[in-house]
């Protein structure tokens, strides 16, 4: 099925909740509502003739001048050779979205990865705990305002800049 | 003095400094430990070809009997601390060798939040070893240059009273 085909069907089944199809350079995307998504991400995993078996990629983006951390949801499905990529928003002060956990076990280390590195608090999820850095860390890291501390457990992370250092 | 002259074939003569060297540099137990991809170059100088079973070293599985810790691949915060720790298991006299761009100085790396930018931050190094990754060739040299400088320690120093056995690295004269 192509991706109006699968946009018709989500639009059909939960109306409004589902935002309109977005063309992309690769892939077109549907924006979905966060409170919405486990219920979306459900049906398309169960519906016969969508079934996506598979989440390959869960991703983040930070948008600070709309105020806004985006979550990206890759999904591909292996029975149809088909695939779609759903977006979700979330308020930037407070990023909240639902844990789609239960839908597919592999979003449990993606969704960590995306709350370690751009503080989305997945709500309903079993272990949101950092992921690749050390637990003790501070901020996070891929937004776009983060400041990066001046040392970790007193290793220095002032680092000199090659451009501008002097030869001897 | 007779001994020399009745069988010569027989004796050699050294100082002790230098037995306690030969025998440290020619039993460098490195610890099995790789950060990135330095670490492929390191199983490669320990294979066959480049063979560092010759010089007798040995991987180790354990900080606690390794002398030798060559320092693969980049550093990151995380694992700096970890690296300290083992460092610290590691029995003295413990040489370090810092192998690749990344571990001397952050290499590739150097600017990206969650790297440290040099080793040497963290622990003393005795070698860097340059190029990214280096080549077996390359950190077998660096090897040889830690074995050289391990010959030239000196154990048993005069300073005091007492003879002594010297500390670590830093504290021998």
């Amino acid at each position: 099925m192509d991706s109006t085909g699968i946009h018709a069907a989500l639009r059909g089944h939960f109306d409004t909740a589902v935002g309109e199809l977005a063309p992309g350079p690769f892939e077109a995307s549907i924006e979905v509502d966060a409170s919405a998504i486990e219920a979306v991400c459900t049906f398309l995993r169960d519906e016969k003739g969508l079934e996506f078996d598979n989440l390959s990629n869960l991703s983040g983006a930070d948008y600070p001048e709309l105020e806004r951390i985006q979550a990206v949801y890759s999904l591909f499905s292996y029975k149809q050779r088909h695939s779609i990529t759903l977006r979700v928003n979330a308020d930037r002060t407070a990023p909240v979205i639902p844990t789609v956990e239960a839908v597919w076990p592999a979003a449990n280390w993606l969704e960590r990865e995306i709350f370690d590195l751009l503080g989305v608090e997945f709500s309903g999820h079993c272990d949101l705990r950092r992921i690749l850095l050390p637990e003790d860390w501070v901020g996070y890291p891929l937004r776009k305002d983060y400041e990066e501390q001046p040392d970790y457990h007193g290793i220095s992370t002032v680092r000199e800049n090659l451009l501008t250092m002097k030869r001897d | 003095m007779s001994l020399i002259n009745s069988a010569p074939e027989m004796v050699l003569t050294s100082t002790v400094d230098q037995v306690l060297n030969w025998t440290r540099k020619s039993s460098l137990w490195y610890m099995l430990f790789g950060l990135a991809c330095c670490a492929i170059e390191m199983m490669h100088t320990g294979g066959p070809r480049a063979d560092l079973d010759r010089f007798g070293m040995v991987p180790r599985a354990t900080p606690r009997v390794s002398d030798l810790m060559i320092i693969a691949g980049t550093l990151t915060l995380k694992m700096a601390l970890r690296t300290k720790v083992l460092y610290e298991q590691m029995p003295d006299p413990k040489y370090v060798v810092s192998m690749g761009s990344c571990s001397n100085c952050g290499g590739l790396f150097q600017y990206a939040y969650s790297v440290c930018d040099g080793v040497d931050k963290v622990i003393p190094v005795d070698v860097y070893v340059p190029g990214c990754p280096p080549r077996p060739e390359a950190l077998t040299e660096g090897l040889i240059m830690l074995q050289k400088k391990i010959m030239q320690e000196k154990w048993i120093t005069r300073s005091s009273d007492t003879p002594r056995l010297g500390g670590p690295i830093g504290e021998r004269t």
